[in-house]
This record gives C-alpha cells, structure tokens and sequence, in this order.
C-alpha cells in the first residue's frame, strides 16, 4: 500500500512529505519530497548587499538564528581578511552556544511530545523561555536577531544580562535533571527509542552527515574540536560520542550537549575580557535629539565627549562600548551613534554603508566557512565578485544530508517507528529548503 | 602538499591551483572528475572521506568561459584538512559525471545543482527537481532567471 505522509502533519516538524509503500505495517521503500518551504535565500541574498543578506540567514535555521548569523559574519571577515576584537569573539560564543541549547530543547521537547510525553514538551519550553527572554535583552529580539554581522555585533552586552543568565543557566539546569528523571530511564520512552532508526558510522560518512546525528555512532567530528573558529579553542568543553547510533543515543548526545554548552557559556562569562571604556565621561549622558539640535545650534564644545542617551533598541552600541565590540574597520563597521550623530565623519561613514548603491565591498574571490551548527557542520561559500553584492552565497546545510539518508533508517521497520527517528534528526524546515 | 599530489597524478588535466584566505582550491578538467574524486577519497596520504558541498556557480556576466564551475568541497576527517575542487562546465555541453557512485549523498546535492542550474549529471540514477515542484519551468538560480519571473499557473489534475 502507498501511504502519503503528507506535507501538513502534526508529527512532521515543518513540511515535507514521506511517500511511503507499506506491507502491512512495516515500510518496504521510501522516499523523501522536500522544497516546500524553500524562498530562495540564495537567489535573493544574490540581489541584497551584503549587510542585507543578514536578516536572511536569521530565517534560515529559525531554532538557532545567532548561529547561522556568526556562519555568514565569519564567512564575510574571512573573506575580508579582517579579525573581531576578542570581547566580541566571546560575545559570539555565549550568543552561539545559548541559541543551540535552545534548538536542542526544542528538538527533545518536540519529539518527546510526539511520543507522549507532553510534561516534557512543557517544562522544556519553559527553559527555552529563561534563555529568549536573555537573548531579548541583548538582541532586542527572541528570534529574528540579525545581531552578528561582520566585523562585530550589533552592540555590546547590557548590564542586566549576565545576573539573569546565570539564574538561567541554574534553572535550566533543574530543569535538564527534571526532564532526565522523566525521560531517560522511562520504561516506554526508552523501548520507542532504543535500536530504533539505526545508522553505522560508514554509512553516516558516505552521506556527509555531520553534527550530534555523526557523533551518536561513534565518530569523533565537531567544528569547534577539529577546525576551531572563533574563541573555541580557549574553553574547556567535551564532545558525547555515542556507540549505537540509534534514537537513544541520539537522545543522550543531545542532552549532554546541552550542559556541555551552558559549561562553556559560564566559562566565558568568566573569561571575557572588560569592554573599552573609549569616553571617560562623568556620566553626563544628553538624549540624542538634544545633541543633534545642539550641533545644529553650532553648541559642538564638549559634545564629542559626552555619552548619549540612546533608544533602548540601540542600547549597547554608544561609543563606550563600540571599541570593544566591533573591528577597527572603517569600511565595514558602522560608527559609534555619537560619531553619526555627532560628527560628519561618522555620518559619512554610516551613510557609505547602508545606503542603497553602497555598502561593504570585499575583494574579489571566494571562501567556505564552517561552523557548529545545531544539526552539524553548517557551511557557507561565498563568491564575491568585487561588488557591494555578494555574487553567490551558498548555504551547506546539515539536515539536508540526513534527510537523504533517512530511507535508509526507517525502511524495514515500522510505521511508528518513524515519529521518534524523525523527531531525532530534528529537521528544520528552514535549513533543509532555504 | 595536497596541490602537489593532485597536481603530479593529473597532470595536465589540472587548470590551476592556489589557495586563498586559507583555502585550497584546485580546477580540473570535467572529464577526469570521476577518476579525481576517487583518487582524492581512497589515497591514503589523501584520506578525503567526506564530501561536504556540491554546488554550482553561473558565471554570466562576467566575461568568464566557460559560464558554469561546479564546486566540490571535501574534508578529511583523519587528516583534518579541507579542499575545493572546481570544474569549469561549459553551456553547450551541460553535462558532468556524476559521483553518485562513490559517495551517496552526491545523489540529492546533483538533483539540486540541475534543479537550480540545470547541469546534467551522467549516470546518476535519478535525476529530478528536488527543491522546485515538478512542471516549474527553468532553473532559478541563473543568472539570466529573473528574480521576479512568473511561472504559467499549475491547476489541479482532474
């Protein structure tokens, strides 16, 4: 019989259709359809500059935006040939490793749920909740961030953020040991997931599948290990490796990932180095419009020094904190808000960067940059032709390796058996079709 | 190291080979590219086990021939070092061999690359759109595709 797992199911994170041919209850043969969600984030970053692709790729892996956002910034830094200061590096880590903590709990929570088990789904989100409510303060937003970008971040971290973090981290911590006591040693959980779903490690290379779904059978292969990036090699972190390479094993990596991250995260709060003060001021602080009239008035003795009082939505990237968090790199980073406001030097500089027909314009050439996505290894080639477009940006997404290789999981065994496999490869609509 | 064995066991089937911002890159000649990947993935000074990426990039515009290079990025896990292989393809004869045989997931990264550019790979088993529905017509991520075109409606069958 030819079963339709059709695009809109309630099991199916996201749409895409399995077409299956069953024998009773047990799948014979398979076949994966996808391109539902695809809107052409190639074609479209190939009409944007290069600053315009960033809000982009936010929407490509939509679990885990800060990750694909660092990907794209370090692809276009390499590309430039250019370095970030170090409290941005760090800065990058503690967003990066928050937002897979967050893919995580939302895969396990998920397919958890899916089997049943709706306590956890819960109590998971509530976690998820603690680190967006984190990344709110510092992004201004929970998942459209477009907060990295190249040469730095958009602003540095405020004030509020590390206290709140680290009563996040405890209480996701609670929560990691509550869903464990739910979860790992359950009786049915255990049986739906256990040699369920099963890869080898040969088959899992010859389908280029990177990520904790490679590290379940045993290979030892993460970005931040092998080809560290960023400040990765600075902490002190461990990979799970995995022996059977089913559901189960899948389940522990990605649980043990998790505290493995928030590990990292404490590390570098307490490693991070302190932020340039560049304006010693003794804080007078002026609201900006009364700066800008002032300037107008010709009143300009003293403005240069003194701190304005932004937006809250632009919080963090005042001249106090700007040295810190961004390059030293005219051409690509925008200036302090004092220096556009204040200065036509620095009103030059922005407008040189984000008005139409100009932006930042990289030499011509082409790189690959690899980081650790939430699913694997997610890569980014980009092409540039000596233009403010990017010629060709490609994405390299890891579910789309796993999605190839899952007939090759769920054939032989049955219908049921594919709620929990699909729930572990954790596909994200958005990085499988861009 | 790497460019040297490649470019001594193929000789002069090998354009160039530079490296830039860190990256290897070496472009072959399209015929070979069967026999380099297999060379690239079984030599054991080599030991290139993983193929990461199988792209396509439409040089039109540019004043470049031949208008298409297909990119293959591969990564050795052993040996932890990285290469890009680039074939210049030609737009009178859009066809490449397929390396289906030697690493599976070239299966679904070559349906892509003739969903998007319509290149041909010979040999593979079965070469079908992939992210595009079927009766869509062109291949979008061409340059001459404009970003607007309008595709004739699809209706349902009755």
């Amino acid at each position: 019989m030819l079963l339709n797992m059709g695009p809109s199911h309630p099991a199916m994170h996201g749409i895409i259709r399995l077409i299956l041919e069953l024998d009773g209850e047990r799948i014979i043969n398979s076949d994966v359809e996808i391109g539902y969600l695809h809107r052409a984030f190639e074609k479209s970053s190939e009409l944007a500059g290069y600053l315009q692709v960033i809000p982009y790729t936010d929407r490509l892996n939509y679990v885990s935006p800060l990750i694909n956002n660092m990907g794209y910034s370090m692809a276009v830094e390499k590309l430039f040939g250019i370095k970030p200061t170090e409290r941005c590096e760090y800065i990058r880590v503690i967003m990066s490793e928050l937002s897979r903590v967050c893919d995580h709990l939302t895969c396990i929570g998920a397919s958890a749920m899916e089997l049943g088990a709706f306590t956890a789904f819960l109590y998971m989100i509530k976690a998820r909740e603690f680190i967006y409510q984190g990344i709110e303060m510092v992004t201004g937003a929970r998942l459209t961030i477009s907060y990295i970008r190249p040469g730095g971040v958009k602003g540095d971290l405020p004030s509020e953020f590390e206290p709140h973090m680290r009563k996040a981290i405890k209480d996701t911590r609670d929560v990691l040991k509550e869903c464990g006591k739910l979860l790992t040693r359950n009786r049915i959980f255990v049986d739906r997931l256990k040699d369920i779903g099963v890869i080898s490690a040969e088959d899992a290379l010859a389908y280029g599948i990177t990520g904790p779904f490679l590290r379940s059978t045993g290979v030892d292969y993460d970005v931040r290990k092998n080809c560290p990036y960023s400040v990765y090699d600075q902490f002190d972190f461990e990979i799970p490796i995995g022996t059977t390479g089913d559901n189960y094993d899948r389940y522990l990596c990605r649980m043990e990932e998790m505290e493995q991250s928030l590990r990292i995260v404490e590390q570098a709060f307490a490693k991070i180095p302190p932020g340039n003060v560049m304006v010693d001021t003794e804080g007078q602080e002026i609201p900006a419009a009364m700066m800008v009239d002032l300037a107008k008035m010709g009143e300009t003795e003293g403005l240069i020094q003194l701190e304005v009082d932004l937006d809250p939505t632009l919080g963090g990237t005042t001249k106090r904190y700007h040295d810190g968090v961004e390059a030293n790199e005219k051409e690509i980073v925008l200036p302090a808000k004092e220096d556009t406001y204040g200065n036509i030097e620095g009103l030059m500089q922005h407008f040189k960067l984000v008005m139409l027909g100009h932006g930042i314009i990289p030499p011509k050439g082409e790189v690959y940059q690899a980081v650790e996505g939430g699913n694997g290894e997610l890569g980014f080639f980009v092409v540039s032709d000596g233009t403010g477009r990017p010629y060709r940006v490609r994405v390299r997404p890891p579910c789309f390796t796993i999605m190839a290789a899952l007939p090759l999981m769920i054939n032989g065994g049955f219908l049921a058996d594919i709620i929990p496999t699909f729930g572990s490869v954790n596909m994200i609509g958005g990085e499988l079709d861009r | 190291m790497i460019l040297e064995k490649v470019k001594e066991n193929f000789l002069d089937d090998v354009y160039e080979t530079y490296e830039f911002r860190g990256d290897l890159v070496a472009v072959v000649n399209k015929e070979i590219i069967r026999g380099v990947m297999k060379f690239l993935k079984t030599d054991p000074g080599l030991d290139f086990n993983i193929l990461v990426d199988l792209s396509a990039v439409d040089y039109l515009g540019q004043d470049r021939h031949p208008r298409f290079d297909v990119v293959y990025h591969l990564y050795s896990l052993a040996k932890n070092h990285r290469l890009r292989v680039k074939t210049p393809v030609d737009e009178k004869d859009l066809e490449v061999d397929s390396i289906t045989s030697i690493w599976p997931i070239a299966n679904w990264f070559e349906r892509e690359v003739w969903d998007m550019f319509g290149i041909k790979f010979k040999g593979h088993p079965n070469l079908k759109r992939i992210l595009m529905y079927e009766p869509f017509k062109g291949h979008p991520l061409r340059k001459d595709y404009l970003y607007n075109k309008r595709q004739p409606l699809v209706g349902p069958k009755n």
